[in-house]
């Protein structure tokens, strides 16, 4: 994951030579044209999301009967409270918040680790190993679920935080990246080190993985994401009330009995409190998004 | 251990080979365990009778061949026929949704990576933020939006549109397409059964207007994440090559059609063949529309599998439609990556989809997390 230059482009200011110059009608006409088409269309993605914010903040019977109202007639946070009170908001958050962060560790860390003997270390068994982590990759994942939960209903720890979080503490793609993050890293670093006496781990953790910082980042945001989001595993890992996590709690306002009638705000206003976390992640690290896919292709 | 190691680095490096083993040995003990053991023991599941009460192995489930993949293959009856209209529905969401979303973030990156345009970066965030919410919050979201009241039908009721009840409406819309042409009972030649119980005049039926709802929901969640990985390709084409083209008089369309888009071909495979096996595996949409609804018409063979199984305890029959969608999977992308082959299969290339693969990794993190597939490891 080469991503260390920046988003090169960003919003370059135009070169005012070029301004003078005037440009034909027909070239700016179409310039405009691109420019109201692509915010129409941005307009059309981002509108399911304001009009999700705004219909959080109505009755029910205005989020039903006034969908297109962006600004509610009465404005009321009585979705919200419900969130807090009729419903056990809090106990979800805290589940998705302690699977997300040890998934999210957990990632990182064991990825990084096998990253690095995948590519660093010489040891026998290294390609055996890297075949079949690259095999394990292609296991389509919807494809796991009935076995998933036959290995934890054999090993007794379903409907528990370790068979929640311990099967996807590991992933295969994170490794894969570690793994091509290292192999750019030049050998010499690792030898100066060596040579000052420092073992295989301390090399490895003092000063390899501070060089990988833009791949940690994107282990860091794909991980995070990935446990935030997760539905299908806590499907099959628990059905346990107490431990719903945000995405099957709020799974449950949609078909369980608050799914009925038009209680739209209610399911909208979690839908809304549940984007927040990756929303802000997203933001934080736009720059590093952006430039990801850029930085991989052009190697 | 270490015989193999490399001569000039071992006095320096030492022995490694404990190393070795012991960083990859969470992650190969993680993944052993909760991968390819679940697997075996799926693969055993499907060959028996197990019905949930007391452990898959060593407990009371019996061998009984492969008749979990005979009640869905050839038997007829009711299970055959659920596993027939659920693939028929997948093919129709496949076979919109992978063109769509792949032409509009094709469309989407060519227009963002225009110098010319102000303000990249506000439409870049804009077309790719709704990748990253989660596949929960946007359902919900979108039954909202397509309630029969709702945001679209708000919209349409401006055009004078009467809209449908998006996700209570199971009339397929090749059939919608038929009445208006006067076809309104089932032609004789449609009556007969077709492949899985199922009759023709029903899998030409195309996607129920539900179904419609979510290729649209599908459409609006990937098409920002290919994007990106389409602009990845299109700045490695780079700017020189294209000016040529302005140059030798070419039209914007002309240059597009005979030199962006044949260069753009490693990324054109990496995103139709993500897309195919992201499609394939569509679960959280089904689950919380209703598991199927309305009359069956969302149902994908992803949700029947875990339907059967944990509804209808038929664990075998369950684990036997897992499997034959891991093959179905598995012989589309390999068909794919034959009609798509590269003829010339220059080192270049190679090259260069090696690293798009790595960027192809996260988009299927991305697209695959969130939507069209369950699970961790996947999209």
């Amino acid at each position: 994951m080469t991503t260390v230059s920046p988003v090169r482009e960003a919003e370059a200011p135009a070169v005012p030579a070029r301004q003078k110059r005037r440009l034909p009608p027909k070239v700016l006409i179409g310039r405009i044209g691109i420019h109201v088409m692509l915010l129409a269309l941005a307009v059309i993605y981002i509108f399911p999301f304001v009009v999700s914010v705004a219909s959080s903040l109505k009755t029910n019977a205005e989020a039903t009967q006034q969908p297109l109202r962006l600004i509610p007639e009465t404005l009321t946070f009585a979705a919200y409270e419900r969130l807090f009170t009729d419903v056990p908001l809090m106990k979800w958050t805290f589940n998705s918040a302690l699977v997300t962060i040890c998934v999210t560790l957990g990632r990182v860390f064991l990825g990084s680790l096998a990253g690095y003997a995948l590519s660093r270390l010489q040891w026998r068994g290294r390609a055996f190993i890297f075949a079949g982590i690259i095999a394990v990759m292609a296991v389509p994942s919807v494809v796991l679920l009935i076995p998933r939960f036959l290995i934890l209903y054999q090993l007794g720890i379903y409907d528990s935080y370790i068979g929640m979080i311990v099967p996807i503490i590991v992933d295969a793609t994170t490794i894969f990246i570690m793994k091509n993050f290292f192999e750019s890293i030049p050998e010499s670093v690792e030898e100066a080190a060596r040579i000052d006496g420092a073992g295989v781990f301390r090399t490895f953790w003092s000063v390899v993985l501070p060089m990988a910082r833009p791949a940690l980042i994107t282990v860091f945001i794909l991980s995070f994401q990935g446990s935030w989001n997760e539905f299908a595993h806590f499907i099959v890992s628990r059905q346990d009330p107490d431990l719903h996590t945000l995405t099957t709690g709020v799974a449950t306002l949609v078909s369980g009995q608050l799914g009925s009638g038009n209680q739209y705000p209610i399911q909208l206003a979690a839908a809304v409190l549940m984007t927040i976390p990756v929303a802000i992640l997203f933001f934080i690290f736009q720059r590093h998004i952006m430039s990801t896919a850029e930085g991989a292709e052009k190697g | 251990m270490t015989s193999l190691a490399r001569p000039r680095s071992r006095g320096l490096r030492g022995n490694e080979g404990p190393f070795g083993w012991l960083f990859t040995l969470p992650a190969i003990l993680i993944l052993g365990t909760f991968l390819v053991i679940p697997i075996l023991l799926a693969v055993w599941v499907s060959f028996s009778n197990w019905n949930g009460l007391g452990p898959p192995v060593g407990g009371q489930a019996e061998f009984v061949g492969a008749a979990n993949y005979a009640e869905v293959l050839t038997q007829p009856g009711l299970a055959r026929r659920d596993f027939g209209i659920a693939i028929r529905n997948n093919l129709y969401y496949v076979l919109f949704v992978v063109p769509i979303q792949t032409a509009v973030a094709l469309f989407l990156a060519v227009q963002v990576n225009q110098k010319v345009l102000k303000a990249r970066g506000f439409f870049r965030t804009a077309f790719y933020f709704p990748s990253v919410t989660s596949s929960v919050a946007i359902t919900v979201v979108f039954l909202y939006l397509f309630g029969a009241s709702g945001v679209v039908n708000g919209v349409l009721n401006w055009l004078r549109v009467r809209g449908p009840n998006w996700f209570a409406d199971p009339r397929g819309v090749f059939h919608i397409v038929l009445s208006w042409l006067g076809v309104d009972s089932v032609p004789s030649f449609l009556a007969g059964e077709g492949p899985l119980g199922v009759t023709w005049w029903e899998w030409i039926a195309g996607p129920s207007v539900a179904m419609t709802a979510l290729i649209a929901l599908a459409v609006f969640t990937t098409s920002g994440t290919f994007m990106l990985l389409f602009l990845a390709g299109l700045q490695a084409i780079g700017q020189d090559i294209e000016e040529a083209a302005l140059v030798d008089g070419a039209g914007p369309v002309r240059k597009f059609f005979s030199i962006t888009l044949p260069m753009l071909k490693p990324t054109l495979f990496t995103v139709l063949t993500l897309g195919l096996i992201a499609t394939w595996q569509v679960f959280d949409q089904i689950y919380l529309t209703g598991g199927g609804a309305p009359a069956k018409t969302t149902l994908t063979p992803a949700f029947l599998a875990y339907s059967a199984s944990f509804e209808s305890l038929k664990w075998g029959r369950g684990a036997a439609i897992s499997f034959i969608l891991f093959g179905i999977i598995v012989v589309l992308t390999i068909f794919q990556r034959w009609l798509l082959r590269d003829r010339e299969g220059s080192r270049r290339n190679r090259r260069r989809r090696a690293r798009m693969a790595q960027a192809g990794a996260m988009a299927a993190i991305t697209t695959g997390g969130g939507h069209g597939t369950g699970g961790g490891a996947g999209e």
